[in-house]
Order: C-alpha cells, then sequence, then structure tokens
C-alpha cells in the first residue's frame, strides 16, 4: 500500500466533482485521482497512492540529484578508490 | 522507466557504498521504516554490502502487518454476513485472522471483492443500493487520503449503504514507540518517503531534536536508499541529529496540504492497536463523530471477538525490529507465501516476505527452476 510508483498523466477528465487522470506506468496505464495535486497537467509525472496522487514529481530537483550524484567522483566528494573494506560485494545495488 | 530507471544505476549504487564505506568509522543500527523500503533493500542485497558492523533493523511500516487480529476477525465476521458485500485492498484477503483468512472465506461463498482504489468501493455501493457495502479502511498516512475521499464522496452522494471498518496507523507515534522502548537499538532512521510526501516532515523534527536521533526522509529505489543511509551515516558520524530529505523529487517539507486538508475532514487521531506491538496512544486515525453513521463497527454487531495468533509466529517481534524471520523457526517451513502464518509473509511489504523471495535462510532455492524439477537424471 505504500508501494507508489510514478507514472506519466496521459489524459484528464473530470468525474463529477472529480478530476481524474489516466496515468501510464511505463505501458500500463490505469486511472488516478488527481484531486490532491491541483496543479498536475498533461504530461506531468505523480506518484499514485491506491488510485490518488499524492505527490507530483519535481523534475528539476531528480535532475539535480541526478547530477550531483554521477558528480561524485569529479567532486572528491566521496572517492579513495581502493579504500574500500572487501567486503563490499560486486553485486550490491546493482539492479 | 523514467524516474525508476535511473535511480537503479549500478555504477552510482556503487559510488555511493564506497562512499559509505568510506566514512563509517564505528558499528550502526539504522531502521527503514517502511516495507516498501525493506524488500529492495533484501532484494538488491545492500544491507548485507553495508560496512561491517552497520545494521539495517527493519520497521513496522507493513500496513497489511499492523492491523490487530481484532479487526481482521471483526472483517471476516462482517463479511461473512449474506447481505455484505466486503470490499478490500488486495492485499489484505490472505492475512490470517484467529481461524480464517477473507479468501478463503470468499471460496466459500461470501460476496469479497478486491478493489484497487476506494472509490471502487463507494461505486460498488452506489451500485448495489439494496446491498451493505463495507471497506476495509487501513493504512498508513499514504492511504488516508484515498480512504478519507471515499467517506467525503459517499456522503456527498448520500450513501447509507456504505461504511469503513478503520485500521489506520501513523508513523510518526510509533518511531517514538521504538525509541521509548529499553530494548531500542534504532540510531538513526530512513524515514518512509510517500508517508512524507503527504504528511511533510515537520512532525519528526521534534522527534530528531528530542531523541537526538537523525531522520532522512527517504524514497525507495536503490539509489535512494543508498544515499538515504549514507546521509544518516554521515549525520551520526559528525554526532548531528537532523531531518534530512534524500527524496527530494517527490517530499516538501509541509506535504500535501490538501490530502492532510481532506484527511481531517474525516478522521480525527486516537489511540490505535498495532498487531504484535500492542496499544500505542495516538496512533492512529478514527472517523470524527459527524461520520459516525460510516462506521461499520457500529453498524454491524460481530458480538465478542476472541482472537488466537499462531504460537509458532514470532510476528511482534519481527515488526519491533528485536527479531528477524531467520530467527523464527516456522520462518520457511510451516510459513510460507503459499501457507502465511502471520502478515509479514504474506503482504508486498512485510519482512518475511522480502526476505523469502530473496531466498534468505532456505535451504533450496525456493522456486527451483522448471528443468530441475523434471530431469529424470535427479
Amino acid at each position: 500500500m505504500c508501494l507508489g510508483i510514478p507514472g506519466k498523466v496521459v489524459e484528464i477528465r473530470d468525474d463529477g466533482p472529480m478530476r481524474m487522470a489516466t496515468v501510464d506506468y511505463g505501458g500500463a496505464r490505469k486511472e488516478a485521482c488527481l484531486a490532491y495535486v491541483p496543479e498536475v497537467g498533461l504530461g506531468d509525472y505523480v506518484i499514485v497512492h491506491v488510485g490518488f496522487a499524492i505527490s507530483q514529481l519535481d523534475e528539476e530537483e531528480a535532475l539535480r540529484t541526478l547530477e550531483l550524484l554521477r558528480m561524485m567522483d569529479e567532486e572528491g566528494l566521496a572517492m579513495e578508490l581502493g579504500d574500500a573494506p572487501a567486503a563490499v560485494t560486486p553485486s550490491a545495488g546493482a539492479a | 522507466m523514467k524516474y525508476i530507471d535511473e535511480y537503479r544505476d549500478s555504477a552510482i549504487a556503487r559510488k555511493l557504498l564506497d562512499e559509505i564505506h568510506r566514512i563509517t568509522t564505528r558499528p550502526w543500527a539504522l531502521m527503514e521504516v517502511c516495507g516498501g523500503q525493506t524488500h529492495t533493500l533484501v532484494k538488491q542485497g545492500i544491507d548485507e554490502a553495508l560496512p561491517a558492523g552497520v545494521r539495517m533493523i527493519h520497521g513496522p511500516g507493513c500496513p497489511v502487518c499492523v492491523t490487530p487480529l481484532e479487526q481482521i476477525d471483526k472483517a471476516l465476521a462482517i463479511a461473512a454476513r449474506p447481505d455484505v458485500i466486503f470490499t478490500s485492498y488486495g492485499d489484505m484477503l490472505r492475512v490470517p485472522g484467529s481461524t480464517t483468512d477473507l479468501l478463503a472465506l470468499k471460496a466459500r461463498g461470501a460476496d469479497v471483492r478486491i478493489v484497487y482504489s476506494p472509490l471502487d468501493a463507494v461505486r460498488i455501493a452506489a451500485a448495489n443500493p439494496e446491498r451493505q457495502v463495507v471497506f476495509f479502511a487501513i493504512g498508513f498516512e499514504t492511504t488516508a487520503p484515498a480512504n478519507a475521499m471515499a467517506v467525503s464522496q459517499a456522503a456527498r452522494l448520500g450513501l447509507d449503504n456504505f461504511t469503513v471498518l478503520v485500521s489506520h496507523v501513523l508513523v510518526p507515534p510509533a518511531m517514538c514507540a521504538i525509541l521509548d522502548s529499553p530494548s531500542n537499538q534504532v540510531q538513526a532512521f530512513l524515514a518512509a518517503g510517500h508517508v512524507c510526501a503527504v504528511m511533510g516532515w515537520t512532525e519528526y523534527e521534534p522527534i530528531s531534536a528530542r531523541y537526538h536521533v537523525p531522520i532522512v526522509v527517504t524514497g525507495f529505489e536503490p539509489l535512494d536508499l543508498l544515499e538515504g543511509i549514507l546521509m544518516a551515516i554521515r549525520q551520526l558520524e559528525s554526532g548531528r541529529a537532523e531531518v534530512e530529505n534524500q527524496y527530494v523529487r517527490a517530499v516538501r517539507r509541509e506535504g500535501n496540504r490538501a490530502a492532510q486538508d481532506a484527511v481531517f475532514r474525516v478522521f480525527e487521531i486516537g489511540d490505535r492497536k498495532w498487531r504484535g506491538i500492542g496499544m500505542i496512544p495516538s496512533s492512529g486515525y478514527h472517523l470524527r463523530p459527524e461520520f459516525a453513521r460510516f462506521d461499520a463497527e457500529a453498524r454491524f454487531d460481530v458480538g465478542t471477538i476472541h482472537t488466537a495468533e499462531h504460537p509458532a509466529c514470532i510476528a511482534g517481534e519481527i515488526l519491533q525490529g528485536t527479531k528477524t524471520p531467520l530467527d523464527c523457526a516456522a520462518y520457511g517451513t510451516l510459513c510460507s507465501p503459499q501457507k502465511p502464518l502471520g502478515a509479514p509473509m504474506v503482504s508486498a511489504e512485510g519482512v518475511c516476505s522480502a526476505y523469502h523471495a530473496a531466498g534468505r535462510g532456505l535451504a533450496a532455492p525456493y522456486t527451483l527452476p522448471l528443468y530441475e524439477l523434471t530431469r529424470s537424471d535427479r
């Protein structure tokens, strides 16, 4: 029930007092209620829980975070390669 | 898929893991609150790749797991009535009650229906005015806005055949209960990102300050969890205790105000019992008096409920983080996803099902490839 996944709003319509959307999750499409994210428009990404969008994803923040993570080497934030203990398994974190 | 694939990048995961190893100088115990986070950690083996001595304690954030047995037995008693259409999220159907579960009841002829959204339950009520439609309104802060909307919608439509069996719980009081426990080992929390998407993180700030415990609002993908762990250990190593937000793409400090307003129009905060944990003061939602006519517990007299947990199940200790599934004698033998004794083996957010799906502690791979089963020379 806490397993919300991001999807793209591909259609919006009014169902009585309720603003409803069709949300595309990489090919699978489901209906979601937009009552709690009134600012969301077509093409926006939302996180949906039990048929309700609860949050709009912030593309700028998302890109900024990824950029920071990718720059970890260059920034010298993190890396002292060879320093990591042998217990680290190569499969960890791979998806 | 956008917002998913890029957060599973193994090269970045490796960098984050290396950084965690580089900055860690001593043992730490962190708790991931949400069962969705537990599943990613266990599936990806992230918890096993952390520095020696850094331990992930799995939190109670599995809504199905903490729904009290009394409420499940009440649900079973109501669902068994011939005049009732009982509607529920799918993952509640196989959760064991004292004697049976909703799926078994359905197989014996009860009208039990899975709904994707609580609005579907309202639609069923509107389409079946001669039947009583009951929705099992369970969950944490993530499902409360949806469940509240269903009640509001039923009120707007003037439905008198729709009620909800409420069993709503809240994360912050559970975190305090864990921190207050004399056996507590948790030194930092990864807070549940989607709970915070609804509620924001202002209510975590006094907890962090009072208990001097770092709290990092964290997402659900592998990179989210690794970054959340890194941020929490950075705080621990430097002696800081603050609320930080790793999940910036989805969570704002104030949360979703429209959703919060809708929740508090319908629900008010009250004491709640948690399965395996017990009563936690002010840890859940109840219907406000003005919505009392939608309360299934008031509409249906289910008599006295005598609950009985399976004696071999240690779900309570697992939910409190004091034991893991590997400490359970029934795990993988008496208890499996096919024949669960306790809720954590049923739910997609349960710790036992996460361990089982990853094959942890099982003598043999759980699912044998077909050719292995059919080879005649074995």
